[in-house]
C-alpha cells in the first residue's frame, strides 16, 4: 500500500516536513514537483511529523507537491549487468543504457562480525613503486590519499583503478567536477577497464544530498560482489565533500555542532563507510582506497584527522608523488615478507638513504659545505625521485626492487648501504661499477 | 519490577521516545517491536510520561506507534564463571556464538546469553546449612582455567541470609540453583553459579580500598622505570593516529604481570581487534604455560558498530574487571579508546538536545571520566584478601592536540601520563611515550634518585639539542655535546624497545635494575675525548654493543661476555673507569 500525501508543513535547507502516518524511519519517499520527480529519505520522526532529505534539493518544491512514500529503505539493484555502466548518487543510470531495478539490496547494512574477520595477507599489485614496495596495499585495506586541491589524485586513482590486481572496481565519485567525471570514463575506457567497473557518480552540480548515498551504494554493492566470490576495490573520490555534505545537513537540522560545524558523530559517518572493507574467509574481498583532500593542507582538519584514526595508514600524495614520509600501510608488514627476500631491506635501506639525502640537501641550500657522502647523497635522492617516486614509473614489484638495486649501485659501495651483507652478495648488480 | 509497555513517538538517529504510562527506572532496558525483531534499548532521560531511550541497533524501519516492551531491569551484564577467554561486545553478546549462528554480519536484535547455559562445572561448595551468608560471600568455588573461581551470594542482595540447603560438589550448569537461603523474613532466596550487576554501578562490596603501591610490571621499561604504574592505579595514553597506542596496550596485554586482562577495543578499528583475536589463543602465557586467552576477556565494539553500545562498552568491561576483582586477583583493564567513547557521549548529548560543552562534549564529561576511573583500585575483600584492577585508558585528541577535553579530563583523574609524541613516532623512537612531558605519580621499580639524575640528563639533552639547531654543531662546547650524545645513548638503548622483539620487547624488573645501573654509571662518567667526532663515534659504538645486549637472554652465556665487552670499551675512554663495578 503506498500512501501519498500533499501537503508539505516546512521546507528548510534540504529538509522538508510533512504529516504522516505509518512512515517507518529511513523510509524512502518520492516527491513529484513541477521540475520532476526526485527521491527523499525520512530522517526523523516526531508524532506525526515526518522529516524528510530531499535527494535533489528543496529547490522549486511547492507546498501542495505530492509525496509518495514508498515503504521502504534505500536500495540498489545488484547484477553483474552493472559491470561498465554509470550510476548517479540515486542509483539511477546517468549513462543511456537501460534502467536496472531486478534484485533490490539494502544499502549501509549490518557491520562484519569481527570475529568473523581474518588476518589480511594478500598484497594487491599496482605497479607504482612507491605503493608496491614501500607501502604495499593489502587485500581488505581501508586507506585515504590525504592530498590538497591541485594534486593528480584522480589520476593515481584512475591508474590503480586500471593496473590493481582486483576482480572488479567500484569507483564513487562525490562532488566531481564534471571534467574529473569524465576523466575517469574516459581513461578507463582506454585502458579497456571499464568492462569490469561499476560507476556512481555525483558530481558538483547535482543535488548534494545525492552524494551523500554515493559511498553506501558502492559499498553495499562491493559487498554483494564479495560475497558472491569477488576481490573488489572501491575507490571513493573525495571523501571531505562527502563530509561537508553531511555537515551541511547537520546544520540544518539544527544539530550542535562539534569541531568546525561537524557533527560530533562524524567518525562514527565514516568509520561506518571506512569499516565496510573487509576479507570474506571462503569468499571474496572489499578493499577501499579514498581520496581526501585536506582544506588548507592541515592534517588537523577534522576530516583529515577523523580519517587517520579510522584507516590503516594513509599516503601522502604532495608535489605529485608519493611522499615517503608520513605515507604508511599499517597492514604492509603482513605481506611484504612473502614476496622476495630483498623486499624488506630495500624498503627499510632507500628511505633511511632518502632521509638522510633530505637532510644533506638541507644543509646545502643553508649553504653548508658538501662533502663527498653528501654529493653520494644527493646524486642518490635525484635517482629516487626520477627513478621510483615518479608517478609516470610504471613497473612491477620485483622490477622496482632490482631498480632500487641499480639506483644503491649507482651511488653507493655496498657496505655504504647499511644492508645486510647476504642480501648484496645476492643482489648487488655486478656488472655495474 | 514494573513491566511495561510503551509506544514510540519519535525518532531521530539512534535516539528514540516512548510515551509510557507507569513507572519507568532511568536506565532501564526496554526492547522496541519491529516486525519479528526486538532491539535492545536503555533509558536515558525521563520527561513526564516520556522515556527517551538510546536504542543500540540501527534504527531503520521503526515507526511511530511500535511497541517498546520494559524489563524493569538497568543494563546488567551476567557475572559467573564461563567469562575468561570471551569475546563479547559491548553489551556482552558473545561475538564467536553469534557468528556461528549469523554468519559474516551481525544480525540486528540477535541476542545470545553472555555465559553459556550448557558447560558445566564442576562446584565445591563452602557453606552449610544453617550458616548466615550476605552479599559477596563465597558460596563455593568452580575450576575456571587456572583460577579458582569464587561463587558468591549476588551482590546485590541486601540482606543476611540463612542457609537451607546446598548441593554437593558435583558438575552443574550455571542455571542450577546451588544454594536455597531465607531472609529475615522467612521469604526463600536461591542462589545460581551468576547473577546479574548493572554495568553504571560500581561494584563496592570490599572491606576497605587502598592506595595503590606495588608496581605493576608491565616489562616495558620507559613505563617501569621511568613513569611506573601500581597496581590498582590508572593512566592514560593521548597520541595522535600513528603515534603507536595500540601497538603499545597490545604489548602491554601481553607482557603485563597480572593475572587478568581485560581488552576493551571501543570505537577502533575492528582489524586491531582481529589480531589480538587471532593471535593470543596461540601465544603461550609464559607464566602459566598455558594460552594467554585463557586469562583475557575482549569487549569489542569497534567504530562500525553501533554507537550506543559504545558508550556502555567501557561500563561492561569495567565491570567484569570488579568482577574478577572480588576474587583476590590483579586485574589490569585496556581501554581503548577512550576518547571514542567520550565521543559517543556527545553523540548521545546531542540527540538529546543538551546544552553543549566544550567542543560539544556534554557538560558531564568530565565527572563521567572521573567516575569511570574511580572505579580502578586496589581493594582489601571482606575476605581479608587483596585484589587490584588498574585501568590504563588511550586517548585519541583531534588533531594531536592534548589541550582538548577529553585528554584534559582525563589527565585530571589518572595517576600517570604517557603522552605519545609525533615527532618520536616518525623518527621510529618506539615506544613514542614522550620522556620529558609524561609524568607519573606511582613508584618506579628502581631507585628514585637513579630516575631523577637520568631524567635531569634527558631535559639537559634535549636543550643543548635545540640550541644545536640554532648554532651548529661547532658552536656547542664539548661537554655539551656529550650531555647530548649522553642523552641520546640513554634514549636509544632503554627508552627505546622493540615490541616485535621476544627478548628486547619484555625487559623484566631484575633486568632493568641491572641494565640501568651500568646505563647510570656511564651517564655519570666522565670521558677523555680528543674531539666531538671521536665522542660520536664512541657513544655509536657503545649504542650498538648495547642494544645487541638488550638482544640476548639474560641467563645467556653471552650476556656476561657483551657485558665485559662494553666494559672495555669503556674503560678505554673514561677518566674513572672503574666506577662502573
Amino acid at each position: 500500500m503506498q500512501k501519498v500525501y500533499s501537503k508539505i508543513l516546512s521546507v528548510s535547507g534540504n529538509v522538508i516536513t510533512v504529516k504522516a502516518k505509518d512512515i517507518a524511519y529511513e523510509e524512502l519517499a518520492e516527491i513529484t514537483t513541477s521540475r520532476g520527480k526526485s527521491l527523499a529519505q525520512v530522517i526523523k520522526l516526531e508524532k506525526d511529523i515526518v522529516s524528510l532529505q530531499v535527494f535533489a534539493g528543496s529547490a522549486g518544491i511547492s507546498t501542495d507537491d505530492e509525496i509518495r512514500f514508498l515503504g521502504d529503505p534505500m536500495r540498489v539493484t545488484f547484477s553483474d549487468n552493472m559491470l561498465g555502466r554509470i550510476f548517479n548518487g540515486s542509483g539511477v543510470p546517468r549513462d543511456r543504457g537501460p534502467e536496472l531495478s531486478d534484485n533490490l539490496i539494502e544499502i549501509a547494512g549490518p557491520s562484519v562480525n569481527p570475529a568473523k574477520r581474518i588476518i589480511p595477507q594478500n598484497m594487491i599489485r599496482t605497479n607504482i613503486p612507491m605503493i608496491d614496495v614501500f607501502n604495499s596495499l593489502v587485500r581488505s585495506q581501508k586507506l585515504p590519499i590525504f592530498s590538497i586541491s591541485g594534486e593528480p589524485y584522480n589520476e593515481l586513482l584512475a591508474r590503480i583503478a586500471m593496473q590493481a590486481e582486483v576482480d572488479m572496481i567500484i569507483l564513487g565519485g562525490i562532488g566531481l567536477k564534471y571534467d574529473e567525471y569524465m576523466y575517469f570514463r574516459n581513461e578507463l575506457e582506454k585502458g579497456g577497464a571499464l568492462n569490469r567497473t561499476v560507476f556512481f557518480m555525483h558530481t558538483a552540480s547535482d543535488p548534494i544530498v545525492e552524494g551523500l548515498m554515493v559511498p553506501d551504494l558502492c559499498l553495499a554493492v562491493a559487498e554483494k560482489f564479495a560475497l558472491n566470490g569477488k576481490d573488489v576495490l572501491v575507490l571513493l573520490t573525495d571523501m571531505t565533500n562527502f563530509a561537508d555534505s553531511l555537515k551541511e545537513i547537520a546544520i540544518t537540522m539544527e544539530q550542535v555542532p562539534s569541531n568546525r560545524g561537524y557533527p560530533g558523530d562524524l567518525y562514527s559517518q565514516l568509520a561506518s563507510r571506512y569499516e565496510k572493507a573487509v576479507d570474506f574467509e571462503g569468499a571474496g574481498s572489499v578493499t577501499l582506497l579514498a581520496t581526501t583532500t585536506m582544506p588548507g593542507d592541515d592534517v588537523t582538519h577534522p576530516v583529515p584527522d577523523n580519517t587517520g584514526y579510522i584507516t590503516e595508514g594513509q599516503f601522502y600524495l604532495r608535489g605529485g608523488r608519493i611522499e615517503p614520509f608520513g605515507s604508511l600501510s599499517r597492514l604492509k608488514q603482513q605481506v611484504n615478507d612473502k614476496t622476495r627476500d630483498d623486499h624488506r631491506a630495500i624498503m627499510d635501506g632507500m628511505i633511511q638513504l632518502y632521509a638522510e639525502y633530505k637532510e644533506a640537501e638541507e644543509k646545502r641550500s643553508m649553504g653548508f659545505r658538501m662533502n663527498e657522502w653528501d654529493n653520494k647523497l644527493l646524486k642518490y635522492g635525484d635517482l629516487f625521485v626520477s627513478g621510483m617516486m615518479d608517478l609516470s614509473v610504471n613497473i612491477p614489484l620485483e622490477k622496482a626492487l632490482d631498480r632500487g638495486w641499480e639506483i644503491l649501485a649507482q651511488c653507493f659501495k655496498p657496505e655504504e648501504t647499511g644492508l645486510k651483507s647476504d642480501l648484496i652478495k645476492q643482489f648487488w648488480p655486478k656488472d655495474l661499477e | 519490577m514494573s513491566k511495561n509497555i510503551g509506544k514510540i513517538t519519535g525518532i531521530a538517529g539512534n535516539m528514540m521516545t516512548v510515551a509510557v504510562e507507569g513507572n519507568i527506572i532511568q536506565n532501564e532496558i526496554g526492547y522496541a517491536v519491529t516486525g519479528d525483531e526486538k532491539l535492545k534499548a536503555e533509558v536515558v532521560k525521563i520527561q513526564g510520561d516520556t522515556a527517551f531511550m538510546q536504542v543500540f541497533e540501527s534504527t531503520k524501519g521503526l515507526k511511530i506507534g511500535d511497541t517498546v516492551e520494559f524489563t524493569g531491569e538497568m543494563l546488567s551484564v551476567e557475572l559467573g564463571p564461563g567469562i575468561l577467554g570471551m569475546v563479547y561486545d559491548g553489551l556482552q553478546n558473545p561475538l564467536n556464538e553469534l557468528a556461528e549462528e549469523h554468519g559474516f554480519f551481525l544480525k540486528r536484535g540477535a541476542i545470545i546469553p553472555a555465559l553459556n547455559r550448557e558447560t558445566k562445572w564442576e562446584f565445591t561448595p563452602s557453606v552449610k546449612p544453617g550458616e548466615t551468608v550476605k552479599a559477596g560471600d563465597k558460596i563455593g568455588s568452580v575450576k575456571e582455567g587456572i583460577f579458582d573461581h569464587k561463587i558468591f551470594v549476588p551482590l546485590h542482595l541486601l540482606e543476611e541470609y540463612t542457609v537451607k540447603s546446598v548441593v554437593e560438589k558435583n558438575e552443574y550448569t550455571v542455571d542450577t540453583v546451588l544454594v536455597k537461603a531465607e531472609d529475615a523474613q522467612k521469604t526463600e532466596h536461591e542462589f545460581k553459579m551468576y547473577f546479574n550487576w548493572p554495568v553504571k554501578l560500581p561494584i563496592i562490596q570490599y572491606r576497605d580500598k587502598k592506595v595503590p603501591e606495588e608496581p605493576m610490571i608491565t616489562q616495558t621499561r620507559i613505563i617501569d622505570t621511568f613513569f611506573p604504574v601500581s597496581k590498582g592505579g590508572t593512566y592514560c595514553i593521548p597520541g595522535p593516529f600513528g603515534a603507536g597506542k595500540t601497538v603499545l596496550q597490545q604489548v602491554t596485554s601481553r607482557f603485563a604481570r597480572v593475572d587478568i586482562v581485560i581488552i576493551a577495543a571501543c570505537g577502533e578499528r575492528a582489524g586491531e581487534v582481529v589480531e589480538t583475536l587471532r593471535e593470543f589463543p596461540e601465544i603461550t602465557d609464559p607464566r602459566t604455560g598455558r594460552s594467554l586467552m585463557e586469562r583475557t576477556i575482549i569487549i569489542c565494539n569497534t567504530s562500525s558498530m553501533p554507537v550506543a553500545a559504545r558508550e556502555s562498552s567501557v561500563y561492561t568491561a569495567v565491570t567484569l574487571g570488579e568482577y574478577y576483582r572480588q576474587m583476590g586477583l590483579d586485574v589490569l583493564l585496556l581501554a581503548d579508546s577512550t576518547s571514542r567513547w567520550a565521543q559517543a557521549m556527545r553523540e548521545l548529548s546531542g540527540r538529546l538536545e543538551e546544552i553543549p560543552g566544550e567542543e560539544a562534549f556534554p557538560a558531564y564529561l568530565e565527572s563521567r571520566i572521573a567516575q569511570f576511573y574511580e572505579r580502578s583500585g586496589l581493594v582489601e575483600l571482606n575476605s581479608g584478601e587483596m585484589g587490584s584492577l588498574t585501568i590504563g585508558g588511550t586517548v585519541s585528541p583531534a588533531g594531536g592536540n592534548f589541550e582538548e577535553p577529553v585528554t584534559q579530563s582525563t589527565l585530571k583523574v589518572v595517576g600517570a601520563f604517557h603522552g605519545l609524541s609525533r615527532d618520536r613516532s616518525n623518527a621510529r623512537r618506539y615506544p613514542a611515550i614522550h620522556p620529558l612531558e609524561s609524568w607519573s605519580k606511582y613508584v618506579s621499580v628502581l631507585d628514585d634518585e637513579m630516575v631523577q639524575n637520568a631524567r635531569k640528563i634527558l631535559s639537559r639533552g634535549s636543550e643543548v639539542h635545540q640550541m644545536m639547531l640554532v648554532v651548529g654543531e661547532d658552536g656547542t662546547s664539548q661537554n655539551d655535546f656529550i650531555t647530548y650524545l649522553k642523552s641520546e645513548f640513554l634514549d636509544n638503548v632503554y627508552l627505546q624497545q622493540n615490541s616485535f622483539d621476544e627478548i628486547d620487547g619484555a625487559t623484566s624488573p631484575e633486568r632493568q635494575k641491572y641494565i640501568f645501573k651500568i646505563i647510570t654509571s656511564i651517564l655519570n662518567m666522565d670521558f677523555n675525548f680528543g674531539n666531538k667526532q671521536e665522542a660520536r663515534s664512541f657513544f655509536n659504538t657503545l649504542r650498538s654493543k648495547f642494544i645487541d645486549w638488550n638482544y640476548i637472554e639474560m641467563s645467556d652465556d653471552k650476556f656476561k661476555q657483551q657485558e665485559n665487552d662494553i666494559n672495555n670499551l669503556i674503560k678505554e675512554k673514561s677518566n674513572d673507569a672503574e666506577s662502573i663495578q
